[in-house]
């Protein structure tokens, strides 16, 4: 079956995307193909006025089938380049749609009529059309996301894009991968014209029948065409693109090749005729496409989070586990949050504490922020009032009867667990149980369930509603229903889960843990708090660990140090960055809560600046910013391959997937193991063994790296490497 | 080898760059030709006298594009048979022609020349010759620009030059310069302008602002904060070249920055063979010359390395330069230029320098040697330094020695 059919109506071609199989269209190579010839058919058809280029399915396209990109990678670059060109000949014969090039008359109007989402190539196909005509269903998204997986627009959508909006007004889009409503994409310029859903092939028609030449003609084919916003030598253009070059570069710290190549193609486009800038285009695409940066972001980014959320890790005899009713025990901000983002996917909540009051504080909570966002405009009061409603706050276990899972969120002490885990159990004797416990090991509270089969660790990070990864943790007795169960519950909330076993600390906190110390470390020898922070933004981590510290408090920092040491005895570690933390909790410099810690904070508690107290107290010199990048980014890598090699992982991919969406792990690497497989093993091992030599055993390479290095392994089979 | 020489340095006033400005309504090329038609009056030569006009020049666009040395040649009163060359090393153009020539007597591809340079800062706007230094992502993700103004602000923040520091310095610079106007130190140096029937248009710098104090200074807004922090957010791009910053204290303004104005400068360089032919004595010697690139984000660091290396050059210690003219781009600039090679600040810019007088692009390099020289002579030193900061991270020196 064809990807796309054509009909004709009153003269009027329409060619209509309706990829079998799938609830989404994406373009493949065959679809290509019959979407060149159907084109080519229409332009020559002396019968056919007009085109109309719409979609069978609720939305337009999502985009390009990610398998031609993995083979046009395998082409190599003059391959690449070659296939871009093809795509360019074809986006461009339907935009002068067999017009005579010199009079630009007699061309056939072609109009795309998106029903939904366009996305991608799905937008760029309709940028290369004389209209863009949208449906104003709610669901719609229009926009060009390739920069959040590494890419750029490559089929032309950079070039015209920039040239019907200009550099400044076009760069939420294709620089920010920015996803807009119809409405919003219409006013922006983006697209054309919204109508209601019921009559857009009829006004999509109409345009064609109304379309004169001159409609037919873009800005960019027509005489004295300038750039908006002016090109990059003319007085209004100029500090536009100065500044794109700054803004771009201070955001990405210049670690993302496609963001460069990106704004290299509107530059240099903008200095050339329109198909010249194509072909500026395709050479700086087939430069992305062939840079590790962009296929190590698919493949985690894209392919295997989606397989992470799609049950990758999901026992596969386990029948669907949807959560219809859940209980949350603890109201405070973890049990709140876990509360309002199961209400929100429209799952009936009770949310119970130790007494009314306080779980109807948490309640409380949560109708404030929720009613922040109407306040912003975020939310639409009926989706808040409907939230609301899904959540029964009280301090009865009679309200945990029937529900599917619970989970406990309470304070982090193993006692206070186990008592409320035993009274669960049996409120709610069918339920899977489930622990938010972020420093206790699952197994260890299994016991107090009564049926540890049913008893799993569901992780989230702070703030709920904002983190996407979610950690399912198999405790030693944890059976494959609760497994099920909790992923299937993460899916529900449109998060992502990973599974991983149970082990200190679990996977995402473990691995954070030893980069935050390094970064103290770092500042007590001297490096200097700014050079530590900026350090780590130049590996492309979100937050400094100064800063990410601050955010969780000091005096979290000294009960994980605490809890360390007492854990590990005389062969604890961390000595140095205790003092550290030590001497700031005794001046009551405990993080952002108390508007004092690395940072001082002003009276809205907003940070101000580096206490000037460290350069006092740390003062240099002391490493530099070469080897507090090195620490910083190996100190992480070997905790997740050693994480790996204690079976905690059971899937690097996996581990990929939660460093970027978990702690922010340097995103342009595609995690930790994608780095290694970059740099390979050996690589990998030397560096490891360097530090080892120059700072200690925390270095010291896991024997999973050195076995690697000596086979010459990757963690990714080779050929999707 | 031969010896490159210094006959002669002379100069326009200084115009304030604005269509205000009294030089508002001189062309480039009139301009340029004046000084021309000055140096041969001054020095009794014939039109033919020079192998070539090397003049420096920035904004090499409009009327001072199209080999504007060529066209002031043409304009001049000099033969059609000497050609013209067109400069530009940003703001050290007019050193470069100097240079140019004095390494050309040397290595015997010609005998005299007349370098300086130009620039008509009010009629063809700084900057309006493009640069894609700055916009290009080819470059600019490999070295992040930003502007002049971060750069210096860059400087002061990393060698510790407070608001104070540099407010101080342009109070200095400008109590200098009126000192030098009311002792007329520049009288040697300075051709006044006059229109085609020779009435005057100007015959002093206009840019100064005498009685300048703190409090004036203090009363200006730091001009490149909202650049730098807010859109489009330089700091964030220079920090990643210096990490161990957590912020640039932005610090200059109008007041301690170069001022923008018109003007021209030229200086007559030839060889002992050349003095003798047309009855000159020579000013000076010059000594040793130097260029450098340094790093291009934070720019204007240029003088330090271009002075280490026009003394290594030389054989000369920085204790065996008796005065200095550094270039006021921005008060760090020099305060940085101190701090380096803790020179006796009484002995650098005595007279001023573009703070308070201007900085005409490509003719500052020229007017510096100029200045100089007139200074050694008037004070009865023996040697003198010139060395400017370049944009892009480049540097030039030049040091000359009475004869």
């Amino acid at each position: 079956m064809p990807d796309f059919r054509a009909e004709t109506e009153d003269g009027i071609r329409l060619i209509v995307w309706d990829v079998p199989g799938r609830s989404l269209n994406v373009m493949g190579l065959a679809g290509l193909a019959e979407l060149e010839a159907l084109i080519d058919a229409a332009l020559a058809d002396p019968a056919v006025t007009g085109i109309v280029l719409t979609s069978a399915k609720a939305d337009f396209a999502g985009g390009m089938d990610l398998a031609v990109l993995a083979g046009m990678q395998a082409q190599g670059a003059a391959g690449i380049f070659e296939g871009l060109m093809r795509m360019h000949a074809l986006l461009r014969r339907i935009e002068r749609a067999g017009m005579d090039p010199k009079t630009r008359k007699g061309g056939k109007p072609v109009v795309a009529a998106l029903p939904g989402t366009a996305a991608g190539i799905g937008l760029e196909l309709a940028l290369a059309c004389h209209r863009i005509i949208a449906a104003d269903a709610p669901q719609a998204r229009i926009g060009l996301p390739e920069i959040k997986v590494g890419l750029f627009p490559g089929a032309g959508g950079t070039t015209r894009l920039s040239r019907k909006l200009g550099a400044m007004a076009a760069a939420p889009v294709l620089l920010e991968g920015k996803m807009l409503r119809p409405v919003e994409a219409r006013d922006l310029g983006v697209i054309d014209e919204v109508v209601a859903p019921e009559a857009l092939l009829a006004r999509a028609k109409d345009w064609v029948r109304g379309a004169t030449d001159a409609d037919l003609v873009k800005p960019w084919d027509a005489k004295g065409w300038r750039m908006p916003g002016g090109a990059p030598y003319t007085p209004e253009g100029f500090m536009t693109f100065v500044g794109a070059s700054a803004m771009v570069n201070g955001r990405t710290q210049g670690l993302y090749p496609a963001a460069r190549a990106l704004l290299s193609a509107v530059y240099e486009g903008a200095l050339v005729p329109f198909d010249t800038a194509l072909k500026i285009e395709a050479r700086h695409f087939t430069s992305v496409l062939t840079d590790p940066t962009a296929g190590a972001m698919i493949r985690t980014l894209f392919l295997n989070k989606e397989a992470q959320e799609k049950g990758a890790a999901r026992p596969r005899a386990e029948p669907d586990r949807k959560v219809a009713r859940l209980g949350v025990i603890g109201a405070g901000m973890m049990g709140a949050g876990i509360a309002r983002v199961a209400a929100e996917a429209g799952i009936a909540v009770a949310l119970l504490d130790a007494t009314p009051e306080a779980a109807g504080r948490g309640r409380a909570g949560i109708a404030a922020a929720l009613e922040a966002e109407v306040a912003r405009g975020r939310l639409a009061a009926d989706r808040r009032d409907a939230t609301l409603a899904a959540i029964a706050a009280g301090a009865d276990h009679a309200a945990l009867a029937g529900c599917d899972l619970v989970i406990e969120a309470v304070f982090e002490d193993p006692a206070i667990k186990a008592e409320v885990l035993a009274r669960a159990a049996a409120a709610a004797p069918g339920a899977v149980i489930a622990t938010n416990t972020s420093t206790l090991p699952v197994t260890s509270l299994a016991a107090a369930t009564g049926r540890p089969g049913d008893f799993v660790g569901i992780h989230f990070f702070s703030p709920v509603d904002r983190m996407a990864l979610v950690e399912v943790i198999r405790g030693q007795g944890t059976g494959d229903r609760a497994v099920a169960t909790a992923l299937d519950f993460v899916r529900q909330l449109r998060k992502t889960p990973v599974v991983v076993n149970d082990a200190r600390f679990f996977y995402a906190n473990r691995c954070i843990i030893p980069y935050v110390n390094e970064g103290i470390r770092l500042l007590a020898e001297g490096a200097g708090a700014a050079l530590v922070e900026n350090a780590a933004k130049a590996l492309g981590m979100p937050l400094g660990p100064l800063q990410l510290t601050d955010e969780t408090s000091i005096d979290l920092g000294l009960k994980i140090a605490t809890a360390t040491r007492a854990a590990l005895g005389d062969a604890y570690p961390d000595q140095a960055v205790e003092a550290v933390l030590v001497w700031l909790a005794e001046q009551g410099r405990l993080g952002r809560k108390a508007g004092a810690g690395f940072y001082d904070y002003d009276a809205r508690g907003r940070r101000t600046g580096l206490w000037p107290g460290l350069a006092a107290r740390f003062p240099g010199p002391g490493p530099g910013v070469a080897a507090a990048k090195e620490r910083l980014l190996l100190i992480q890598v070997l905790e997740a391959i050693r994480a790996r090699e204690a079976g905690v992982l059971t899937d690097p991919a996996a581990g990929d997937v939660a460093a970027i969406l978990g702690w922010g792990f340097a995103p342009w690497s595609g995690g930790p193991f994608s780095w290694v497989d970059r740099v390979g093993a050996a690589a990998a091992l030397d560096r490891a063994r360097r530090l080892e030599a120059a700072c200690g055993p925390r270095f010291a390479p896991p024997a999973l790296l050195a076995g690697m290095a000596a086979r010459g392994a990757t963690f990714y089979p080779p050929a999707a490497a | 080898m031969p010896e490159a020489f210094i006959y002669d340095a002379l100069r326009s006033p200084r115009g304030r760059g604005r269509p205000d400005g009294s030089l508002h309504e001189v062309t480039a090329v009139r301009l340029s030709a004046l000084m021309l038609d000055a140096m041969l009056a001054r020095n009794g030569l014939p039109g033919d006298a020079v192998e070539d006009v090397i003049w420096g020049n920035v904004t090499q666009v409009g009327e001072q594009g199209g080999c504007l040395a060529r066209t002031a040649v043409l304009a001049s009163g000099l033969s059609e048979a000497v050609p013209g060359l067109s400069v530009n090393r940003f703001c050290a153009s007019g050193l470069e022609a100097v240079n140019l020539a004095a390494a050309q007597v040397r290595g015997g591809a010609g005998e005299g020349f007349i370098a300086g340079g130009v620039e008509m800062m009010s009629r063809v706007p700084m900057g309006s010759d493009g640069a894609a230094v700055a916009v290009d992502p080819a470059v600019t993700f490999r070295h992040p620009f930003v502007p002049q103004g971060i750069a210096a602000d860059l400087i002061a923040t990393l060698h510790g030059f407070a608001r104070d520091d540099v407010d101080a310095f342009a109070v200095e610079s400008q109590a200098r310069a009126a000192r030098a106007w009311a002792e007329g130190r520049f009288a040697r140096s300075i051709v006044p302008v006059t229109d085609v029937n020779g009435l005057p248009i100007l015959a002093r710098d206009e840019h100064l602002r005498p009685g300048t104090d703190m409090q004036a200074l203090g009363a200006l807004a730091p001009a490149f904060r909202e650049l730098g922090e807010t859109m489009p957010g330089f700091d964030a791009v220079a920090l990643m070249r210096y990490p161990q910053l957590e912020r640039i204290a932005h610090v200059h303004h109008a007041g301690n920055s170069s001022g923008i104005v018109d003007g021209a400068a030229a200086v007559l360089v030839g060889s002992a063979a050349f003095g003798a032919r047309h009855g000159l004595t020579p000013r000076a010697r010059i000594v040793a010359t130097a260029r450098v690139g340094s790093e291009p984000t934070i720019m204007l660091t240029g003088p330090v390395p271009a002075t280490e290396r026009v003394l290594a050059a030389a054989g000369m210690q920085v204790s065996d330069i008796d005065l200095f003219e550094v270039n006021e781009a921005f008060a760090a600039v020099v305060l940085r230029f101190l701090q380096a090679f803790g020179v006796d600040p009484a002995r650098v810019n005595p007279n001023g320098g573009a703070i308070a007088l201007g900085h005409p692009l490509g003719a500052t390099g020229a007017m510096l040697i100029g200045t100089l020289l007139d200074e050694m002579e008037r004070t009865g030193r023996a040697t003198g330094l010139v060395t400017l900061c370049v944009a892009s991270g480049m540097g030039a020196a030049t040091i000359i020695e009475r004869v």
